[in-house]
């Protein structure tokens, strides 16, 4: 018996239709071509329900429900919109185990990250935009005694949004919150491993959001996304994912010419200078925690700290203390509490997963742990389920220089800050990094040289709303989780006034 | 001396490409990276993704069954760092991925590598690669 009961047994907290189909103008709409996807749980393998395929005609269909909806959401006062997204907030508290038994169902996640991590992170995302937007003001500039150039913010009007499958409730409300707190309306599409469990959310929290503010599509990424990302009655696009996609919406972004923001991933290296094992105290043991972060959603984090740097002199003490904490991961059903690492979130991405343990093998790199995959049994024998695994080699293999997206750290070794540095930096990809060291004037030095948007120093896989997220290099553009977003969704209004009664003389 | 190729494909892989040919048309191949489904050469029609001087020219598919060749595409930095590993297009279940076209078919290409043999690697790197202009 598990600590949560699954969903579809008597008693689960979290009951899904057997079919969900969009919803569009604040209710459900059958997609136009009548057709259905399955939706399968990663935990077993096993389908749970039904998904509408939508298409560009759906798309329209939530075009037109945005479009019809923006005009008066825009007028809107910030109170009356902080408002509706506290409330959102409140609701989403009340009903939070519901929502995190959904969003393991739906990803495979450990129940304790989804009720100790990715909701209340979501629930605390409303709340911050809720104040962001009440304290936003805009400004009034006295160019000289008689000119003043007042700025407005306006938000964009309507806006689309691509939402990744590795925190499908947190990483849309990434989007959602400051996209509506900024006066916009929403046509979203989750993705396709993970269709569900936006849709539970949003069946939680409809009476609170006024029709075709917000509105999901769902289908795939070719057939809906594609007409979302081109088409030229979305102000603006936000994607999360890989680069080839990226490049892709950027593309169809130019010919409408509308601005993007992208968040594309990473190679996250995850830095442990000497002085971290001075002691054998409190602050080692953290130390190896961070190491072990790699762990954290089976790996399925843009900002996986997937390239572990360990300094030589520490470098076989420090590799063996982190290999026994890897080897206490407990895997197991998600929906037990206890359990540390659940479901990777697809069939295919397991595939992919194994892929690279296989290249990673084969460049020569050395297994310290794991490196298969895990079969759990019993009804889990069908879940996707990969061993935490520890590869030691070079930073010039591709386990070190792609995203595996899984439970996998490449580790090596290095020689000082600047090959530190220079190890860190060799990478297409610049969204995260850890720094590790009792020495602050290092922990500095090492922050700022890292090319990287964010430096976790001391810390690891903290995403507290009010630090800006995003990345240098191929890994995007644009910054989310920080009030700074707000200004990726809205539009500067300058009205220049003259209040001089006296002409300039020209003509 | 022929040139060995940088890239193949597996037969259920050229099966689903003659399938997507008949479909939607002239078919291409970019090789991603990055976030979530990073890794996953994406399958596009011919033209949709624009390639240019940054995109390096890895290999085409001359498939039995499809006129054109296909051709695979990845970014110049990025193949800086695959240069030195043979690929090989495969299929297996899935969801797809990005806008790739074989998502509604329950399948996804997936990307199986291994390293070029010492022979190979030394012909391939004493010869050009294209690039997309």
């Amino acid at each position: 018996m598990t600590d949560f009961v699954s969903p579809g047994q008597p008693g689960s907290k979290a009951v899904f239709l057997p079919r969900y189909d969009h919803w569009i103008n604040g209710k459900f709409v059958k997609p136009s071509t009548g057709q259905y996807f399955e939706n399968v749980t990663p935990v077993t393998g096993k389908v749970f329900c039904e998904v509408a395929r939508g298409n560009a005609a759906d798309i329209d269909l939530a075009l037109d429900a945005a479009h019809a909806a923006a005009p008066a959401w825009g007028k809107t006062s910030a109170t009356e919109r902080a408002i509706m997204l506290n409330k959102i907030a409140d609701r989403m508290e009340a009903n939070i185990e519901a929502i995190a038994v959904a969003e393991t169902w739906e990803n495979g996640k450990p129940i304790r990250e989804s009720l100790y991590v990715d909701i209340p992170l979501a629930i605390d995302h409303f709340r911050y935009f809720a104040a962001a937007i009440r304290a936003q003001e805009g400004s009034a500039g006295e160019l000289d005694h008689d000119t003043v150039a007042y700025h407005f913010h306006e938000p964009l009007g309507v806006v689309g949004q691509i939402i990744p499958w590795n925190f499908p409730i947190l990483m849309a409300i990434w989007k959602l919150a400051p996209a509506i707190a900024a006066g916009n309306c929403v046509v979203l599409k989750p993705a396709e491993q993970t269709p569900v469990s936006i849709h539970f959310l949003m069946d939680l929290i409809k009476d609170l959001i006024p029709d075709g503010v917000v509105n999901i599509v769902n289908g795939f990424g070719v057939e809906a996304g594609k007409p979302l990302a081109s088409s030229p009655r979305i102000a603006k696009i936000a994607f999360t994912g890989e680069t080839s996609t990226g490049r892709l919406i950027m593309q169809y972004a130019s010919e409408n010419i509308i601005p993007v923001t992208l968040e594309l991933g990473g190679k996250s290296p995850n830095i442990f200078f000497n002085d971290v094992a001075a002691e054998n105290d409190a602050f080692y043991d953290k130390a190896l925690e961070g190491f072990t972060m790699f762990a954290v959603n089976q790996g399925e984090v843009c900002t996986c700290p997937s390239r572990g740097l360990i300094e030589a002199k520490i470098y076989d003490k420090f590799l063996g203390d982190v290999t026994a904490r890897t080897k206490a991961i407990k895997q197991g059903h998600p929906l037990d509490l206890s359990t540390m690492m659940g479901a990777q979130a697809s069939t295919d991405q397991l595939e992919k997963i194994l892929s690279y343990l296989d290249i990673g093998k084969k460049e020569g790199a050395k297994v310290i742990t794991g490196g298969e995959r895990a079969d759990l049994g019993g009804e889990l024998a069908g879940g996707y389920y990969v061993l935490p695994t520890i590869f030691e080699g070079s930073n010039k293999m591709r386990i070190f220089q792609e995203e595996i997206f899984g439970p996998v750290i490449s580790v090596t070794k290095f020689d000082g800050f600047d090959n530190a540095m220079e190890i860190a930096n060799d990478t297409l990809y610049g969204l995260g990094a850890g720094v590790w060291t009792r020495d602050m004037n290092t922990a500095y030095r090492a922050g700022r040289a890292i090319q990287a948007g964010r430096v976790w120093t001391n810390c690891y896989h903290a995403y507290p709303a009010g630090a800006a997220f995003g990345g240098y290099k191929a890994s995007g553009i644009g910054r989310e989780n920080h009030k700074m977003m707000l200004d990726h969704y809205q539009q500067t209004k300058n009205l220049l006034v003259s209040y001089s009664p006296n002409k300039l003389g020209f003509f | 001396m022929e040139i060995p190729s940088r890239v193949d494909y597996t037969e259920a892989a050229a099966e689903m490409l003659r399938k997507l040919t008949a479909i939607n048309g002239p078919l291409m191949f970019h090789q991603s990276g990055g976030c979530c489904d990073g890794s996953s050469p994406m399958c596009y029609l011919e033209g949709e993704f624009r390639v240019g001087a940054q995109d390096v020219l890895v290999g085409e598919f001359a498939i039995e069954g499809i006129e054109k060749p296909i051709k695979v595409w990845m970014s110049a930095t990025q193949f800086e760092y695959w240069r030195h590993t043979h690929l090989t297009i495969d299929l297996v279940d899935g969801r797809g991925g990005g806008f790739s076209l074989e998502a509604p078919e329950g399948k996804r290409f997936l990307t199986r590598s291994r390293l070029f043999t010492d022979g190979e690697w030394e012909i391939l790197e004493s010869s050009p690669v294209s690039r997309g202009a």
